[in-house]
């Protein structure tokens, strides 16, 4: 809308299992990421939105089997060669996982964490890497930044571990940040601080953001559009505003009605919410 | 079609991992040997004792793996091996299993002095090396199958004790093991109902992996003597008396076949168990479609 | 009305030299057809209270009364039938369910339990299904065989099987897809209030606290800090901790507002003593 996109999902599926008999997870999806915008993918386990995500980076297993096309400017992603995605990964295109430890090295020191990539990615020295280092954590407010860099991760509360793996999500300048239930496996009193931070960055570096998530409030705060997805497919779709009070899709009004914390309510998808688990699900089968 | 269509839907209940390759083999040769343990008498040519043919007869004659040096037919006494080593190996393993498992479930669910108690016994008896143990008792209890048995029961019950302890320590605190208490179950039946059939998986697997472990151990100790008699059919024992035939090759080379293949073939089936009740490897198979498949498409997989 | 079930001066330590003080002098009463909500955020001490509660973790002080007698710890002891008048759900819908029993012998526990302590009541497990809103038809089928929020409706079937008169819910819906929480929570209420029986619930979602609590005692660092109507504590938090709970909640309202985030993470204020916070009304 606002500006041209540098990442576009178009057609995307993905599938599981063996070539004969797939299990389709994501099926054709569509997603623009634009710079300095927030693009929320809600939608409950299961629903395929993390998939989604990890198929961008490559990040899903060699069994995947994926189609469509995910294009980031000029290149397009799907079918590289895990060489140079490994390159475009970090550099190009950051990612912020629920929980912050899959991102920190257990036994290394934030500084070296912070600072190898750095230096790999970009070719600074030594002492200009640290200076960034330092820049960077004081950026995501993480208390006395330099004393910071000696320590390591698990001398940090899990709220400062995931301000950390957002700077070294941010330390290359990428152009496109993944973030995967940012705020989950936080409380709410830290998750508070976590989007005041996301939504800042997102301004500040003109950073194009894929907000992933099933909690509708976070969605609510920091998205600027809303994509609603269900059985692998994006049911609804549309700015934050229009998704969250006017709805139009019955799963989408399901989704809100049962929030306590939504003013939206509607009978009809009240009644289908009762019957969801009481039916028998045809999916599982004996 | 219907054949196909049937085909089909035997494959479907059958868990991949058990159509490995190394699985098949295993379950074909080991179901092979324990068809000829329990049939051996009804289709061999000669009688495994007699002494009735030409001593030292290469195979190929009228005999098929040739005769020993007391002339009796080297494929009889194989066949009828059979039936002497593998049920009591079976035998073996099941009361080492039993034993095991009753001491490991009392010491994990009482805890405290019980458990402290039971864990030293198991403790002593595998701080001996296995095979020496067992060629001691079986040399003071006197040289018999039996006694062998009885011998590999004694070195090999502590391994199920330990695994079955520890898993009842981890399922004790399970909470369905403490909503079934918060319901009443006494500790025994909670023992019963609740833990003991959530650890058969894994202790199965022991048991599977173990079946070869004790054939080797009972043929071992009647290599040495220790167990089956002259002129028993036993493998380790035909492997002893050809060393006083050395030229004569078949004699022992078949027996000592017959002991490989038998043993990879429980190993392997014990492995590819292994595979299939594994939970860390069933959450491997689960997460490919998972990390977010239907939750209850993950969960219908059995 | 009498106390269900009163907690005094509770003390749960964890560990054993230089033990971990997880719960540090709480109190607390649930009265029958109340509901009573314990909130916080992680490692409060909020579900080691829960455990204590129903007697798996022994108290290192203080006291925990279920119709004014203590609650013995869960040994190697039978509970007592009088005991499995108080019923426990799990936050994990997949470890409360034995993998290996179908789910009609499952809910039958509960019935036998409920049969043992000479309370009436149906039988047949379709109907104890039917109230928390599954199919009959799920009484043959195995926990695998379940999606997540059924297992948890089969859970909470098999205790309220056992006509309790207190349940104590720990995180009973954080496990669950966020469109069946609410849903899930209401049944809870629900049923209690039909068989007029006293739940705690334990739960770090204060909104679907709100919806369902009559009392909210509010956790912090193993000490509640604030509690009263759940109307009072939720429109006019007093102390500065549940006022920066409150405030952290994202609201779902499409508007783009961000929660108020604290000023530091965990200000010594939050822990301060803020007397008139209790017992509010």
């Amino acid at each position: 809308m606002t500006a041209a996109p540098v990442l576009s999902i178009r057609g995307l599926t993905v599938a599981f299992g063996t070539r004969k008999r797939p299990t389709p997870i994501v099926n054709g999806v569509d997603l623009d990421l634009v710079p300095g915008r927030i693009q929320g993918l809600a939608g409950e386990s299961g629903s395929g939105k993390t998939v989604t995500a990890m198929s961008v980076l490559g990040l899903l297993p060699r069994t995947a089997q994926l189609g469509g096309s995910v294009r980031l400017g000029e290149t397009e992603l799907l079918g590289l060669r895990r060489r140079d995605l490994s390159r475009i990964r970090g550099r190009r295109i950051a990612m912020v996982f629920q929980d912050p430890s899959a991102s920190l090295h257990p036994q290394l020191t934030i500084g070296h964490q912070l600072t190898d990539h750095v230096r790999t990615h970009l070719g600074l020295s030594r002492t200009e890497a640290r200076q960034r280092a330092v820049d960077l954590l004081e950026r995501v407010h993480v208390p006395d930044p330099a004393d910071a860099l000696g320590r390591y991760p698990h001398q940090f509360s899990g709220g400062q571990r995931q301000r950390i793996a957002i700077a070294i999500a941010l330390a290359c300048e990428p152009e496109v940040v993944l973030a995967d239930e940012p705020t989950t496996a936080l409380d709410v009193t830290v998750q508070a601080g976590i989007l005041h931070l996301l939504r800042d960055l997102a301004l500040e570096r003109q950073l194009a953001v894929l907000l992933v998530t099933h909690d509708l409030g976070v969605m609510s705060a920091i998205a600027d559009d809303v994509a609603v997805m269900r059985h692998g497919t994006i049911v609804e779709r549309g700015p934050r505003e229009q998704i969250f009070t006017r709805p139009e899709h019955p799963y989408t009004r399901e989704l809100l009605t049962a929030l306590p914390e939504s003013d939206f309510t509607d009978e009809r998808a009240r009644t289908a919410l009762a019957e969801r688990d009481s039916a028998d699900d045809p999916e599982v089968g004996p | 079609m219907k054949p196909r269509r049937l085909r089909r839907a035997v494959f479907a209940r059958i868990p991949r991992a058990w159509l490995t390759p190394l699985a098949i083999i295993g379950l074909v040769v080991a179901l092979a040997w324990i068809v000829v343990a329990f049939t051996a008498s009804s289709f061999i040519p000669f009688s495994p004792t007699e002494q009735s043919l030409p001593r030292l007869q290469p195979p190929g004659g009228e005999a098929l793996l040739g005769t020993d040096g007391l002339g009796r037919d080297v494929f009889s006494r194989l066949m009828a091996g059979a039936g002497v080593t593998i049920p009591l190996a079976l035998l073996l393993v099941a009361v080492s299993t039993l034993v095991g498992v009753i001491v490991g479930a009392i010491a994990g669910f009482f805890g405290r002095w019980v458990d402290e108690a039971l864990m030293r016994v198991t403790d002593l008896v595998m701080a001996f090396p296995t095979v020496i143990l067992a060629m001691v008792i079986a040399a003071s209890l006197g040289p018999s199958l039996f006694n062998a048995v009885i011998a590999g029961i004694v070195v090999s019950w502590p391994q199920y004790a330990r695994v079955t302890r520890s898993l009842v320590l981890s399922l004790r605190t399970q909470n369905y093991v403490v909503a079934g208490r918060l319901l009443g179950y006494s500790p025994l039946r909670s023992l019963l109902r609740d833990i003991l059939p959530n650890i058969a998986g894994p202790v199965l697997v022991l048991a599977a992996l173990d079946i070869g472990t004790a054939i080797l151990l009972l043929s071992g100790l009647s290599f040495l003597g220790l167990g089956a008699q002259p002129p028993t059919a036993e493998w380790g024992s035909m492997i002893s008396e050809a060393m006083r035939n050395f030229d004569s090759w078949w004699i022992g080379v078949f027996p000592g076949l017959a002991i490989l293949t038998v043993v990879m073939a429980f190993n392997f089936l014990g492995d590819s168990l292994r595979d299939i009740l594994d939970p860390t490897s069933q959450t491997e198979r689960e997460s490919a479609g998972v990390a977010h498949a239907p939750a209850q498409a993950a969960g219908s997989d059995r | 009305m009498s106390d269900l079930l009163q907690v005094e001066d509770l003390v749960v330590e964890y560990g054993g030299r230089h033990p971990v003080r997880a719960v540090d002098g709480i109190s607390l009463t649930v009265r029958a057809g109340e509901v009573l909500a314990l909130v916080g955020e992680s490692g409060c001490g909020k579900s080691s209270t829960a455990r204590a509660v129903v007697g798996m973790e022994k108290p290192a002080g203080g006291a925990v009364r279920y119709h004014g007698e203590p609650v013995p710890p869960l040994g190697l002891r039978t509970r007592a039938a009088a005991l499995t008048a108080m019923q426990m759900v799990f936050q994990d819908p997949n470890s409360s369910l034995n993998p290996r029993k179908r789910v009609a012998a499952q809910v039958a526990d509960g019935v036998a339990a409920a049969r043992a302590r000479g309370a009436g009541g149906p039988q047949e497990a379709g109907h104890w299904l039917e109230q928390v809103g599954l199919d009959r038809a799920l009484a043959a089928r195995y926990p695998h065989q379940l999606s997540g929020g059924q297992r948890q409706r089969v859970a909470i079937a098999r205790s309220i099987a056992a006509r309790p008169d207190l349940i104590v819910a720990d995180e009973p819906i954080s496990a669950l897809d966020a469109s069946s929480q609410a849903g899930v929570a209401a049944m809870m209420r629900r049923l209690c209030l039909d068989a007029g029986a006293g739940m705690l619930f334990i739960s770090h979602d204060l909104s679907v606290v709100r919806q369902i609590a009559d009392r909210t005692a509010v956790m912090y660092r193993g000490r509640i800090v604030e509690s009263g109507a759940t109307e009072v504590v939720w429109n006019d938090p007093v102390h500065p901790y549940t006022r920066a709970l409150l405030a952290a909640i994202p609201r779902a309202d499409g508007k783009g507002n961000l929660p108020q985030a604290p000023a530091a993470e965990a200000p010594a204020e939050w822990a301060s003593e803020v007397p008139e916070a209790l017992e509010r009304a």
